[in-house]
């Protein structure tokens, strides 16, 4: 009976382990770069980070991107969701086209839409064929900064939507069908059932979708690096910039550091959100 | 206005959001296919919107000379590792969440998601430091290492789902009959849940052949085609490709990927809404 109930967590620990590793020792590892110089504790790596005109401005971009991309595409998944959780013509075409962009690489997504917004680029030639344009729309270069940030803006909405698409109809989907057929029967109208009855019960999803894809807008690289480079510097990109051509691990690491600190305070955030919403269904 | 018109005026509205919806998605991916294999003239002649003339020149030369081959042939090796080494530690900590009733339970289930909330980036840049004196930097095995981090919660909360799903009554049915736990695992259960074990083994496959942090900082001759395309396409020490080798390049990431799609799209919504659960 003894051996027997030390079964799972046998089978859970080599999992837990490697995980507990691949956390543990990088942030140590990362502890230890960013305050050490020379073997001795010192702030000389934050100094030489904090004076940095790029540590600031991919602060700055990538607290923008994620607070402009991430409110955008939650609001458009929720609608997304609404319209294909009921039966129609062509439904199984529709969620397929929808859900493609879940495969679809940061880096793909980039490169995808670059040839949307190039110079010779489809859109630029569509509106000078419709005669809306006379000279092509430049959206890339760093004196096109706002367009630059526009064009990452609409690629990663493209790209990731999918993924809060996905969490909110999986959502959609578990709400019992009695409680709006209930209030139907009351005579709520679409727009009542929607306020009262299949958002508050939407949130846990929404609320996940939200912490998801926040955390992950912390990390964004990829389509930052392939559409802008280092025009819009984001807080991953510079830390790859730093270790690969600088050779700088120290502030590579206080890199690392800021977007840990930053996915921690938000998770915390959200789940603060999360327990005062259960107080509130306790009493 | 009468309520018939009333209904078809919505019906016209409801079909043109999802029409439009999905025209968004798939326009891009089409064009930037199409663009692809536009050949130099086609391109750059602003008056043809959608190509006539084409060729495979720039994909072939992506391909074979600017090494996007060996890189695909890289990212299957790493992304089959994954695979292996993130089962063979995913699935017995997802039996025994789905199977077993013990202590501490949730808080396990809770930690392994928290893990996986992990940024990428803290996790990168440190371990090229431990690699470089395990001599395990720009090799596929030590990204495979880090590809496994980041799947590994996942295999464990989908196989665990996958596991509940498979009804308990079958199991004890077997033991009665005098099979072992392990037997009747490897003669009951484990059948039952392979499909959706494959499912899961292919999602594995696409999150390590789409990650590219991780890849771009532990290899520097031995890169993944997400690594190898990005220092080609935004080299920061400039010279970036010409436009059409970018649309090639596009085509190349997108395919396989998008392949993957067609076999799995059954299982996805499922397996992320039981994830939620």
């Amino acid at each position: 009976m003894e051996r027997r109930s030390l079964v799972p967590y046998l089978l859970i620990l080599p999992a837990f382990l490697y995980l507990l590793f691949f956390v543990g020792y990088p942030l140590v590892q990362a502890l230890y770069l960013a305050f050490t110089q020379n073997g001795a504790f010192s702030l000389e790596v934050w100094r030489r980070t904090f004076s940095d005109y790029y540590f600031w401005s991919a602060f700055k971009y990538t607290i923008l991107l994620a607070g402009v991309i991430v409110p955008t595409q939650v609001a458009l998944a929720v609608v997304l969701a609404l319209l294909m959780n009921r039966v129609f013509k062509g439904k199984d075409a529709a969620l397929y086209a929808l859900i493609i962009p879940l495969t679809i690489s940061d880096v793909a997504a980039g490169l995808i839409w670059y040839s949307m917004l190039s110079p010779y680029g489809f859109i630029n030639k569509l509106l000078m064929n419709l005669g809306v344009i006379s000279q092509p729309l430049y959206f890339f270069g760093y004196e096109y900064r706002m367009r630059e940030f526009f064009a990452i803006v609409i690629a990663e909405l493209w790209r990731s939507t999918a993924i809060v698409f996905v969490i909110i109809l999986a959502g959609l989907q578990m709400i019992s069908k009695e409680y709006i057929e209930a209030a139907e029967v009351f005579g709520a109208n679409y727009w009542t059932r929607l306020r009262r009855i299949v958002l508050p019960l939407l949130k846990p999803s929404i609320q996940s979708a939200l912490i998801i894809r926040t955390l992950f807008a912390m990390q964004i690289f990829g389509i930052v690096w392939i559409l802008a480079g280092r025009d819009i510097p984001v807080l991953a990109g510079e830390g790859y910039y730093q270790l690969t051509e600088i050779k700088d691990a120290g502030v590579a690491s206080v890199y690392a550091l800021v977007i840990a600190a930053l996915s921690i305070l938000l998770g915390a955030l959200y789940i603060k959100f999360l327990r005062a919403e259960y107080l509130e269904v306790g009493e | 206005m009468n309520d018939e018109t009333k209904y078809a005026l919505k019906k016209v509205g409801f079909y043109t959001a999802v029409f439009t919806a999905a025209v968004w998605i798939v326009i891009p991916i089409i064009i930037s296919f199409l663009y692809a294999f536009t050949t130099k003239t086609d391109y750059y002649d602003p008056t043809k919107i959608v190509p006539t003339s084409f060729t495979s020149e720039y994909v072939r030369t992506i391909l074979f000379t600017l090494g996007a081959w060996d890189g695909i042939k890289n990212s299957v090796i790493v992304a089959v590792l994954t695979i292996i080494i993130s089962f063979i530690l995913g699935v017995p900590a997802g039996y025994s969440i789905a199977k077993y009733m013990f202590p501490g339970k949730d808080h396990i289930k809770l930690s392994i998601v928290a893990l996986r909330m992990f940024p990428i980036p803290v996790m990168a840049i440190p371990l090229l430091v431990l690699y470089i004196d395990l001599h395990l930097a720009d090799t596929l095995l030590g990204v495979a290492l880090a590809h496994t981090a980041m799947a590994l919660p996942f295999v464990v909360l989908i196989t665990s789902s996958i596991f509940a799903g498979v009804s308990k009554e079958y199991e004890e049915a077997a033991m009665v009959f005098g099979l072992t736990r392990f037997g009747s695992f490897r003669k009951i259960t484990l059948p039952l849940a392979l499909p959706g074990l494959a499912a899961a083994a292919m999602f594995t496959f696409v999150m390590s052949w789409n990650e590219v942090f991780v890849a771009s900082i532990l290899t520097l001759n031995n890169r993944t085609l997400p690594a190898q395309i990005l220092s080609i396409m935004a080299g920061s020490s400039g010279g970036a490709a010409p436009d059409y080798y970018k649309f090639a390049a596009a085509f190349i990431m997108t395919l396989p990927a998008m392949l993957f799609i067609l076999f799995a799209r059954r299982y996805l919504v499922t397996m992320w809404g039981i994830t939620l659960k």
